[in-house]
């Protein structure tokens, strides 16, 4: 299969990596928020163990 | 087992933290299972040639959408008639992945309307009460932040989001309810799909995918939540887990 060909998506790349590229964007930002928040929860309980 | 023992953040908290990594890795083989149908097995539309894959995103996210919203409608119920607390942690915790997941919806579908329809954007009965699916889930967020009293803020909350449902059948059944520019259902519990079974097989699995991902970030924010929320209590600073 050709590369290039792959990406164009017959001419629709645009809106074909458009939609994906969002879409692993959003669940990428919300991994990263969520770990924050995560470890920051995780801190408070553990100034609270010494 | 008694199910009722986990009705209480304390003993939530460890199950949920023993039980995320299991969601999470199922998720990301779907995901790469999925992927790898959408792109590389699923053939070319006839009518609409390659911009259709957006199909495989568009659908599980929209489902999304409309399903966290449910399940946040009965955490609703539980957390007003049974006054459970973990009910209301649950709520906040799946707020922002049903956002993000109608947020994507809505993205998608714009960036698929614009080369089949020639219009990123028509005011039409699916698009608009999708939209206001979106706001929903925004209100519930910015009311949960505005009220200091924690029990106030969840009963409110839990009031908003289960009048809010309301709108989840709109959306559903907005194809046939109206004419609209959006396409009828082509996949429905009651008939037989009218798609290739390649790319009907290729949306459930993402959509299953997004089912994993939404149950592992839940029980991940839960767990935060619940560590905001009880600091300070004993049985939290005693499970270091």
């Amino acid at each position: 299969m050709n590369w290039a060909e792959f990406f164009s998506m017959g001419g629709r790349g645009f809106y074909v990596w458009g939609s994906f590229g969002a879409f692993a964007l959003g669940v990428l930002i919300e991994i990263i928020a969520l770990r924050h928040r995560a470890m920051r929860a995780q801190a408070t309980v553990n100034k609270e163990v010494r | 087992m008694n199910i009722y023992k986990y009705a209480s953040p304390a003993s939530f908290y460890p199950l949920a933290g023993k039980a995320w990594p299991f969601f999470a890795v199922t998720a990301a083989i779907l995901v790469a299972v999925g992927l790898y149908i959408s792109f590389f097995v699923a053939p070319t539309d006839f009518q609409q040639g390659e911009v259709y894959r957006v199909i495989f995103i568009h659908v599980p996210a929209a489902w999304m959408g409309m399903f966290i919203y449910l399940v946040m409608a009965g955490y609703g119920v539980l957390a007003l008639s049974f006054n459970t607390r973990l009910a209301a942690m649950m709520m906040e915790a799946l707020a922002p992945t049903g956002a993000m997941f109608t947020a994507l919806a809505l993205w998608t579908g714009a960036l698929w309307g614009k080369p089949t329809w020639g219009a990123y954007w028509v005011w039409d009965a699916r698009m608009t009460s999708t939209l206001i699916l979106l706001f929903l889930y925004v209100g519930y967020i910015a009311l949960n932040n505005a009220i200091e009293d924690r029990r106030r803020a969840d009963k409110a909350c839990a009031l908003l989001v289960i009048v809010g449902s309301i709108n989840v059948p709109i959306i559903y059944f907005s194809v046939k309810w109206w004419n609209t520019l959006h396409q009828g259902s082509s996949v429905s519990p009651v008939m037989a799909p009218k798609m290739a079974a390649i790319m009907v097989n290729g949306m459930l699995i993402m959509t299953l995918a997004c089912w994993m991902y939404s149950i592992a970030v839940a029980l991940v924010r839960v767990r935060a939540i619940i560590a905001e929320r009880e600091a300070g209590a004993e049985w939290l600073s005693r499970s270091k887990a």
